[in-house]
């Protein structure tokens, strides 16, 4: 296929191997450290397990999966009241595919939907704009969802509800955006990473600069990246010629789609509709500064969580889940006491087993895991964590 | 007591040739009553047409010996239909309903002869479309050589059913000498399938009115039954046959991986996907591997056998575009691991629950 099968050959992803495992041997690795490389974007994830690319890399490289995934992201107590949302008698909620099988406190939107609420998935919002056409009688709340990547539907949907007048319509806000989190990611005190990949779609919004600070405050090196596999592995390698040359600088891999200053007619639109919040709530991450967005107050009308009252409550996270620290990089999804015993795909205590992009769920789908393996070691090192003498059963 | 003018004239035993009255489908017409009559004797068996169906007993009845003269076993297989949108590129509910409880049958190396249609209608629902819908399985069942020798009609409430929904089981006879099964998966074994996965999952997105996507892919729904005798014709030793339906190509071979407690290994760029099919994976964040299809078999053969299998379904016509996909492995048992056409692998398991598209 036209455009795609260029980002796949995989000659080409031969010869961009051979250049990383050749600039590799030139980065001091103290203690024979691997050098992690965090791909923020959850796009990314799905990527680099679908092609298998971290067995292409040599085994100084590891790539730590971040935080780009807005599903994986979501706290449990915004599922919670999307459910809250959908269960109004005269609502019909909308959202995209992925965010129907998050689990809430009590239930996901697939339960409420099984047990009667009217939820439906769309692929744009405008798609719900026109069920609220549709259904003047009826309430549609859509589930805006995601970083900057889409930030402008939302906002030119909202400013096409404005413009048409049509008041059944609104939105019930979880933008999220990308650079307090890695901030919040940079100065965590756990911090190991070499450097990074940076989301591609959210770029093609918000463009290269802001990420510059991270280059000069945090001298770590950041590769816009395409989302192909060629892309990545092309992204890895520049990331790596950055670090064996000793530079640290923010470059743009992905310049058939990315623009250094973004989308003006975007960022434009994304100003007129949304504001900072003072803080929001990440699963796994907790609360971050100004991460989150929320509807001006000229669209209050068109704010879902202002139109109903929304639960709004805080739930903490399952106690034995670690998503946060596989989130930071930390430790590896199978590492986490949970995996695969407690959290699987079927019965997901995290979000990151939930969305293909969620590193758990891609390791646990696309990685070639020995469960009763892995099992069997962290049973070991809990075993070895108990006190001498006090004898096991 | 005879008035003289000798007895009044009899009906000769009733033909049935009731018509079915009205554009739509009512709560009578599942009533047993006269209207019911009408519908069926006008929609049902003036489609069918068969000489089991025409008695109109209750069962419909075939002498053993003929169906012993070709093989020592019976398969008997059921399924239902419930698809949604019930008209799509390529086909419609009633040639689903036929192909696909035909292809039950034929993945078995059995030869299709009865099918059975138990309809369950929606009140309100178009008689013109119900007309459609038995032509559909007329045809099917004439170009997969069966019979819809007996059935059922019930009207329900409105909104108690989507529309239509249609159930069909089918018989059919096992040649002596043919034992094909999920089970049989032997290391060295050849994977193939023959034709184009993925076209009747997309056909049926695209014809969903909310993707607004045009999509010039149609359905794959065919019967495989002539494929399957061909292989067998040609002395094929089918190890495993199974069409590929819901949970698409990666769900079947995750059943032989399990079955016969084996590995499977595919190599993705051999896999036949129609560039459409592509486009529009690419688009939603999909994957060919999980759509469903109503005319794609996986077939694993002895290494031995696998070129004489290509070619032999290259012959027929639903398997002009077949192709050998991977080998069964040693293990590890139960796992489909999938070259990744990069260089890279990795491992192909079943799905969750349905695929949804990736949000960004």
């Amino acid at each position: 296929m036209k455009f795609i099968d260029e980002f796949r050959d995989p000659a080409k992803a031969k010869a961009l191997v051979r250049h990383i495992n050749t600039l590799v041997t030139k980065i001091p690795r103290p203690g024979g450290r691997p050098l992690q490389l965090m791909e923020v974007c959850g796009g990314h994830t799905h990527s680099i397990f679908k092609y298998g690319i971290a067995q292409l890399l040599p085994e100084a490289i590891e790539l730590v999966h971040g935080p780009g995934c807005p599903v994986c992201v979501l706290p449990m107590g915004r599922v919670d009241d999307c459910v809250a949302l959908a269960e109004h008698p005269n609502v019909i909620f909308t959202t995209f595919g992925d965010a129907m099988r998050v689990p809430g406190s009590r239930k996901s939107l697939l339960q409420a939907k099984a047990e009667g609420a009217d939820v439906r998935m769309v692929y744009s919002p405008m798609d719900a704009l026109a069920l609220a056409r549709a259904h003047p009688d009826r309430e549609v709340v859509f589930f805006a969802l995601g970083f900057e990547t889409t930030m402008p539907s939302t906002a030119l949907t909202v400013l096409q509800a404005e413009a048409e007048g049509i008041e059944n319509f609104s939105v019930f806000c979880n933008h999220i955006t990308i650079i307090p989190v890695i901030k919040a990611i940079l100065d965590s005190p756990d911090l190991s990473l070499d450097g990074f990949l940076g989301p591609g779609h959210v770029s093609m919004v918000i463009g290269s600069s802001p990420y510059e600070f991270i280059a000069r405050h945090y001298h770590r090196p950041l590769v816009i990246a395409g989302f192909e596999p060629i892309d990545i592995l092309q992204s890895v390698w520049m990331v790596v010629k950055q670090l064996a040359e000793g530079r640290c600088e923010v470059e743009n891999q992905y310049q058939r789609l990315v623009p250094h200053a973004g989308n003006r007619v975007a960022l434009e639109a994304i100003h007129r509709v949304f504001e900072l919040r003072p803080w929001f709530e990440w699963r796994g991450l907790g609360s971050i500064d100004h991460s989150g967005v929320r509807l001006r107050e000229s669209f209050a009308h068109l704010d879902a969580e202002r139109r109903f009252s929304v639960p709004n409550l805080k739930i903490a996270d399952p106690k034995s889940c670690q998503c946060g620290e596989v989130l930071k990089g930390v430790i590896k999804p199978w590492q986490c006491k949970v995996f695969g015993t407690a959290c699987t795909p079927e019965t997901p205590l995290g979000s990151l087993m939930v969305s293909s992009e969620g590193a758990c769920a891609a390791v646990y789908q696309y990685g070639r895991i020995d469960l009763a393996e892995v099992v069997r070691q962290r049973e070991a090192v809990a075993a070895g964590r108990q006190p001498v003498g006090a004898g096991s059963s | 007591m005879s008035d003289g003018r000798g007895a009044p004239p009899r009906k000769s035993p009733r033909a049935r040739s009731g018509k079915l009255r009205g554009d739509t489908i009512t709560l009578s017409h599942g009533s047993g009553g006269r209207a019911m009559r009408d519908l069926i004797d006008d929609v049902f068996v003036g489609s069918f047409d068969n000489p089991a169906l025409a008695p109109l007993e209750d069962q419909a009845r075939f002498p053993l010996a003929e169906l012993a003269r070709s093989g020592d076993r019976l398969a008997f297989t059921t399924d239902s239909y419930v698809v949604d949108p019930l008209f799509f590129p390529g086909g419609d509910i009633g040639t689903l309903a036929v192909n696909g409880t035909v292809n039950d049958l034929a993945v078995s190396g059995a030869r299709p002869l009865y099918l059975t249609c138990s309809m369950i209608i929606e009140e309100g629902f178009p008689a013109a479309e119900l007309r459609r819908v038995a032509a559909s399985m007329r045809a099917a069942a004439e170009t997969a050589s069966v019979a819809i020798v007996t059935g059922d009609t019930k009207v329900v409430n409105r909104g108690a059913a989507d529309k239509l929904f249609i159930n069909t089981a089918g018989i059919g006879v096992i040649p002596a000498d043919v034992n094909i099964s999920a089970a049989r998966a032997r290391p060295g074994d050849r994977l193939l399938v023959n034709g184009h996965i993925g076209d009747h999952g997309v056909a049926i997105l695209a014809a969903r009115d909310d993707l607004a996507l045009e999509v010039p892919i149609r359905s794959d729904t065919q019967p495989l039954a002539a494929l399957v005798q061909s292989l067998l014709a040609a002395g094929i030793r089918v190890h495993c046959l199974r069409d590929a339906t819901r949970g698409g190509l990666a769900t079947v071979l995750n059943e032989f991986a399990d079955s016969a407690g084996v590995g499977i290994r595919i190599d993705e760029s051999a896999i036949p996907v129609r560039e459409a099919v592509r486009g529009v994976s690419e688009l939603l964040g999909l994957d060919p591997l999980y759509y469903a299809n109503e005319g794609v078999l996986v077939a694993a053969v002895p290494a031995e056998d696998a070129q004489a299998a290509l070619a032999a379904m290259r012959a027929q016509p639903a398997g002009q575009h077949a192709a050998l996909i991977g080998e069964v492995t040693e293990g590890p048992a139960g796992s489909v691991i999938m070259d990744t056409g990069f260089g890279g692998e990795r491992i192909v398991d079943m799905l969750v629950g349905e695929q949804l598209p990736r949000i960004c």
